[in-house]
């Protein structure tokens, strides 16, 4: 974590030529100190982040008037900052009689500020959550009395919440802090006393982080992969010294350190982080404990790719990612020694590398800190993401036997629907729109609430694509959007996974647009690629399957005499 | 003994307030130095107590008029 004189610093510092984003913050303590540490951490981790920092105790004058400076600051997003001072003195003003709805009121209130957001300004939410207090007036018997401040205050936690669902808002989550460094230590009655700020001032760089991840997460800044080393990481004990039986994991020595560890991996894997192994062993001694140790909670089938070598890491990781299409900036590798680190931070500095703290069991709470898993959005098709790339694994091993990529292709048997957005994927929709870097034909994100709306709206034509094959099913892989223009359809959103690449799945999906909109009585479809420094992969796809090139990244095909492109798929 | 003091609260003030040019005194006040409000005092309470390893009472925050005050109470609690 970053000082708060070092912040300062950075946020005095220009940011020009660093993607800018505009932050405008409101809260009812004082916000000046953490606006500025907020600054400072974008800019130390290149964004030009603008904060406008609303004056003390301003949340309903700046959202309620359609003209406040909030609003003319155009912000990208809001933070809302409550605090729980402030909500105690809230509380300790309401009668006795009312304190069992005191949730629900102040619940309104809140939800209220967020509506009013949202009514004027497209600026995405970003919401605190109230850090514990009990004022222990009641001692223990608080926690189960309704008309006492910690019930009430735990319970607005929780409905807040839930109700981010609805109203698509972003927590913050600030009790997060307090339980990793202790409430005496983030708490400080002094601040808020003399200032207003309810903090002590050496943990406002942990808010700050707090707010960046966030940010960092909605802009499509997501991880992906944890790379995990064996010997001393996994479990404890070098394998190759000790044996599959000789290892510590369980009951032998240190061994639930490790695996507390594997458990918590695992959690990671059913949340969609994939997994993947880089040891430097013999392929079978690294193998030998997945296979023969009853101790192991992690499996062989559990890991996307397995490499155990004598190679460079880095090597390893690099052609991991080349396997997997994904970003070497989204994948993190964990390893115990020192060395290895600093070698895979040499050759690949895109890959984030924690120090790892010498105590094993240390390890989970050190990472629980380092704002590596954080995402905006989550469906259950993410607890299979591991095993599709998994059976991507046993593709590529597959289109190694076929000399012909047609034979490859029509060998793997690929079936795909297609049909109008439907409620149950919105979900995974909005997932896909917020997270496609490279597919991303204009890269506009759309959250869950919006493509409902997009969905359900007579101005759009939708179609989602799932597909499948013989080793397994992708689900969900591509949506596109069309907007309705006379006798034209516009092609609003084209986003689709990389894992499908070259499968023909990008011809299957321009036929389905040219289809569609035949039959819905449309002539003409129009394509548009922005450029971002990640999509330059689909610069030529509308050219290159049968639209013709109007310049400035519009391209064009007419529904009559459209030649359909060749596709290896089917519909089912 | 109260010229280390002064070292060590010169380069926290420097620091705070981001000033190379600052140069603390016993008679120095939140008048002299640009940026000194309530906000910043917070933070360079704080960053002093962190030094010296102490704790300043509310009121000692409150009522402080100058820098000599605030070098008076680290000399009597302050590990220096």
């Amino acid at each position: 974590m970053e000082t708060m004189s070092s912040l300062r610093k950075y946020a005095k510092e220009s940011g020009e030529g660093f993607p800018r984003f505009r932050l405008g913050v409101i809260g009812d303590c004082a916000t000046q100190h953490i606006s500025t540490a907020i600054r400072g951490t974008g800019i130390k981790n290149g964004t030009d982040l603008l904060v406008f920092d609303a004056d003390y105790n301003q949340i309903l004058a700046q959202t309620a008037d359609p003209h406040s400076e909030l609003y003319e600051f155009n912000p990208d997003a809001v933070l809302v900052f409550n605090c729980t001072e402030k909500l105690y003195e809230e509380f300790q003003d309401t009668p006795v009689g009312q304190r069992e709805g005191f949730a629900e009121k102040k619940l309104l209130q809140i939800e209220g500020v967020w509506k009013s957001i949202s009514a004027n300004c497209g600026a995405k939410i970003l919401q605190t959550t109230f850090t514990e207090y009990d004022d222990r007036t009641c001692g223990n018997f608080g926690a189960r009395l309704r008309s006492s401040f910690i019930f009430q205050m735990r319970k607005l936690n929780y409905l807040m919440c839930d109700h981010m669902n609805e109203d698509n808002v972003y927590p913050v989550d600030l009790q997060f802090i307090s339980e990793l460094y202790g409430t005496p230590e983030f708490r400080s009655t002094k601040n808020y006393a003399m200032a207003k700020i309810p903090f002590s001032t050496n943990l406002i760089p942990a808010i700050a982080e707090e707010v960046w991840a966030v940010i960092s997460a909605m802009s499509g800044k997501v991880n992906k992969c944890l790379v995990l080393d064996l010997d001393n990481t996994m479990w404890g004990g070098v394998v190759g010294d000790v044996g599959f039986d000789g290892i510590e994991i369980g009951d032998l020595g240190v061994g639930h350190a490790f695996t507390a560890f594997q458990r918590w991996v695992l959690e990671l894997k059913k949340r969609g982080i994939i997994l993947t192994v880089c040891s430097k062993n013999f392929d079978d001694k690294a193998k030998e404990p997945f296979e023969k140790n009853p101790e192991m909670t992690a499996k062989l089938e559990d890991f996307a790719l397995f490499i155990a070598n004598w190679e460079h890491k880095g090597q390893n990781i690099a052609n991991m990612q080349k396997r997997l299409n994904i970003g070497l900036d989204s994948m993190i590798f964990i390893d115990d020694s020192a060395f290895e680190r600093g070698s895979v931070r040499d050759m690949l500095p895109d890959v984030k590398v924690p120090e790892m703290p010498p105590e094993p069991s240390d390890y989970i709470d050190y990472l629980r800190g380092q704002h590596l898993f954080e995402t905006v959005a989550w469906s259950e098709e993410d607890a299979k993401r591991n095993d599709m790339y998994r059976a991507e694994a046993d593709r590529a091993i597959l289109s190694e036997t076929f000399a012909d990529y047609g034979d490859y292709l029509r060998g793997l048997a690929m079936r795909a629907v297609a049909k109008p957005f439907e409620s149950f994927w919105y979900p995974r929709i909005a997932q896909l729109s917020q997270r496609s870097n490279q597919f991303n034909l204009r890269t506009v994100r759309y959250t869950e609430e919006e493509i409902k709306r997009i969905a359900e709206s007579d101005d759009y034509l939708t179609v989602y694509f799932t597909l499948r094959d013989r080793f397994g099913d992708y689900g969900l892989i591509s949506a596109v959007i069309m907007k309705k223009d006379g006798e034209n359809l516009f092609v609003d959103t084209w986003i689709m996974s990389c894992r499908v690449l070259k499968r023909t799945m990008e011809e299957f999906i321009v036929n389905k647009m040219i289809s569609v909109a035949n039959e819905n009585g449309f002539r003409t479809v129009t394509g548009q690629y922005l450029p971002t420094k990640k999509n330059g992969m689909v610069k030529d796809i509308y050219s290159k399957l049968g639209f013709e090139d109007c310049g400035d990244g519009i391209f064009t095909a007419g529904v009559d005499g459209f030649r359909y492109n060749e596709s290896f798929i089917s519909e089912e | 003994m109260e010229e280390k003091i002064i070292a060590k609260l010169n380069e926290i003030f420097r620091d705070v307030f981001d000033d190379e040019s600052i140069s603390v005194t016993r008679e120095t006040t939140a008048d002299d130095v640009e940026d000194w409000d309530s906000l910043t005092h917070v933070t360079l309470i704080g960053e002093v107590e962190d030094a010296f390893s102490m704790r300043f009472m509310m009121k000692e925050v409150v009522s402080m008029k100058n820098v000599g005050e605030m070098i008076d109470i680290i000399s009597a609690r302050g590990k220096i």
